[in-house]
């Protein structure tokens, strides 16, 4: 029994160990967004002065506009591919090229992103030599991350796809539905709460992307992470902190307002759908 | 119209799912390789060209212009010898800290798996998300709050200071210290995702009847569980040593000037060197580095579901 007692410490105190590591940096964060100095060692005193600072600072800001206005963009163009991808390998069968287009799509997957955001580069820069278009700027970073966000995306999708019930398509092809209406009228709502999850997923990896950002972006067009990758590598910046702050309240809330909105769903015993 | 729309969607439909799809990946994915993999076999431009043309056309005469200098050059060093530059040091350096992350992960990560699938089933789920919500705050911010962390001015060797265990700042950034702890920072919920999701699925009737035949709760893990969660030991390492290996905003944030992955030398490469056809063969030899450790592992999921559809 004694042996049990320790292992039971054990476990527990391995726990709040590594939660401990995970937890450290985004403590930090918080505490010195709040000092009132620049330096970041020690806690002089409470200030919301980088707060301040943050709103001033005209480059997180627009950073940050542009960052929301890419992943809104790259997310739904991702979802939306990743759906026609997924519906492809899930209901088509076999087809010609079956392999080369699941290879495609999901390499980006395990590719470093500084060789997608080279290849991707390379690219644009021979087609804009070709036709004078596209410059690289927001266009550039949106497919790039379309791209990447497509692989992601259409695990989710098919994972979905595949374990739907496909009695219910073809009751409505029974019933006289054509192809396209089976689709958008029972098919579609039925992965929905996969699309929203797909959806959300591409969207933070385009608002963290900061490496495919840096290949394809032009002049004056610099992302959220761009930014603040910049801000980085020069050293202490509390502003920087204050904006990881503002993103961790608005996750946390985001969280908690799922949460609460799945467990009032269950209470109401709703039949609960898995993304 | 629209009778006539439906005809043709009814006619079409299906190439028109098949065919948007094949025509973003053959555009985006398969032509930009084929361009990396059409630069990196030639030489450097002259004047404003990135790099020289493939095939010219003088005087009717059409030359080929196939180089393989590039790939040459990434192995052999003219004075050294081969082996000895610096792309096969960095990526060596590359594979090093890739090896020590997902060690460090495996070690904190299986044991807090292990716990995790063990804990009360009702704290289950608060207890993931929380393994989950750093994961969606911002990979560039907590990487960056190591730096102050890490500092020799920072938190850390502050506390170290205070409490007398050290005299002088302990330098962690810019070291193999700081590379390690970002990286496994980084990727330890690769690992521990696929690892949890299989040892909370594992039959606890295997341990009860293990410990009855009088093994010891040591003999029951190292036996029984750790052989039957080879599979999640191996997904996790591959979720993490495979972007490890191309790691390219660690090393910037967190690595000195030793600290020199690969990824970072692309980077270099192309927009320090301006050496587009090195920097695209580079590319190409770290496809291959990755793509190899992957199609063993793809060979390992196909034996294993071979096995289980025997067994």
């Amino acid at each position: 029994m004694n042996g049990l007692g320790w292992r039971r410490h054990f476990g527990t105190g391995w726990l709040l160990g590594v939660f401990a590591f995970f937890y450290l940096p985004l403590f930090f964060l918080v505490v010195f967004s709040f000092n009132s100095t620049r330096q970041d060692s020690v806690f002089t005193g409470f200030s919301l002065r980088w707060y301040q600072a943050l709103l001033n600072d005209t480059r997180l800001v627009e950073g940050f506009m542009l960052s929301l206005n890419v992943a809104f963009l790259s997310a739904t163009l991702a979802t939306i591919l990743a759906t026609m991808a997924a519906f492809v390998l899930i209901r088509f069968g076999r087809f010609k090229g079956r392999t080369l287009f699941n290879a495609m799509l999901s390499s980006p997957l395990v590719m470093p992103e500084v060789i997608i955001g080279l290849s991707l580069l390379l690219l644009f820069v021979g087609v804009e030599r070709m036709i004078g278009w596209p410059e690289r700027g927001t266009l550039t970073i949106v497919l790039g991350h379309a791209l990447l966000g497509m692989a992601y995306a259409s695990v989710v999708v098919q994972s979905r796809l595949k374990e739907m019930d496909r009695s219910i398509e073809e009751a409505a092809i029974d019933l006289g539905c054509r192809p396209f209406q089976v689709f958008f009228l029972i098919t579609l709502p039925n992965i929905s709460q996969a699309l929203i999850a797909a959806w959300l997923l591409t969207f933070t990896l385009s608002f963290d992307d900061v490496v495919i950002s840096e290949f394809l972006s032009g002049p004056g067009v610099t992302t959220l992470p761009q930014v603040i990758f910049s801000y980085a590598r020069r050293g202490v910046n509390p502003s920087v902190y204050a904006a990881a702050t503002l993103l961790m309240l608005v996750v946390t809330l985001a969280v908690v307002a799922y949460g609460v909105y799945t467990a009032r769903q269950m209470r109401q015993g709703q039949p609960q759908r898995s993304a | 119209m629209k009778p006539f729309l439906n005809q043709w969607l009814q006619q079409r439909g299906r190439s028109l799912v098949l065919g948007i799809p094949w025509f973003w990946l053959l555009l985006f994915f398969a032509v930009p390789f084929l361009i990396l993999l059409r630069i990196s076999v030639t030489d450097m431009g002259e004047g404003l060209d990135p790099f020289a043309p493939l095939v010219q056309t003088n005087d009717g005469e059409v030359t080929l212009h196939l180089k393989f200098s590039n790939y040459v050059s990434l192995l052999l060093d003219a004075d050294a010898g081969w082996g000895q530059t610096l792309y096969v040091e960095s990526y060596v350096l590359s594979v090093k800290y890739a090896f020590w992350t997902t060690v460090l992960c495996l070690f904190f990560g299986y044991p807090f798996a292990y716990f995790l699938a063990r804990s009360a089933p009702h704290l289950r789920p608060l207890l993931l998300l929380l393994v989950m919500l750093p994961f969606w705050t911002s990979f560039l911010l907590r990487v960056y709050a190591w730096k102050g962390l890490l500092a020799d001015q920072g938190v850390i060797n502050n506390i170290l200071m205070s409490l007398g265990l050290t005299q002088e700042p302990i330098q962690m950034l810019y070291t193999d210290v700081s590379m390690l702890v970002g990286m496994t920072y980084v990727y330890l919920p690769f690992m521990v995702l696929p690892l949890y999701a299989n040892l909370v699925k594992m039959d606890n009737r295997l341990l009860e009847a293990s410990q009855d035949l009088g093994a010891t709760p040591w003999q029951t893990f190292w036996l029984i569980t750790v052989p039957l969660s080879r599979s999640g030991i191996v997904a996790g390492s591959i979720l993490v040593f495979i972007p490890c290996l191309g790691e390219f905003v660690i090393p910037s944030l967190l690595g000195g000037a030793e600290n020199l992955m690969i990824g970072r030398v692309v980077w270099d490469e192309m927009f320090s060197s301006n050496n587009w056809p090195r920097a695209s063969a580079l590319s190409v030899f770290m496809i291959v580095g990755v793509v190899l450790p992957l199609a063993w592992y793809n060979q390992y999921v196909a034996r294993k579901v071979e096995q289980e559809r025997l067994g």
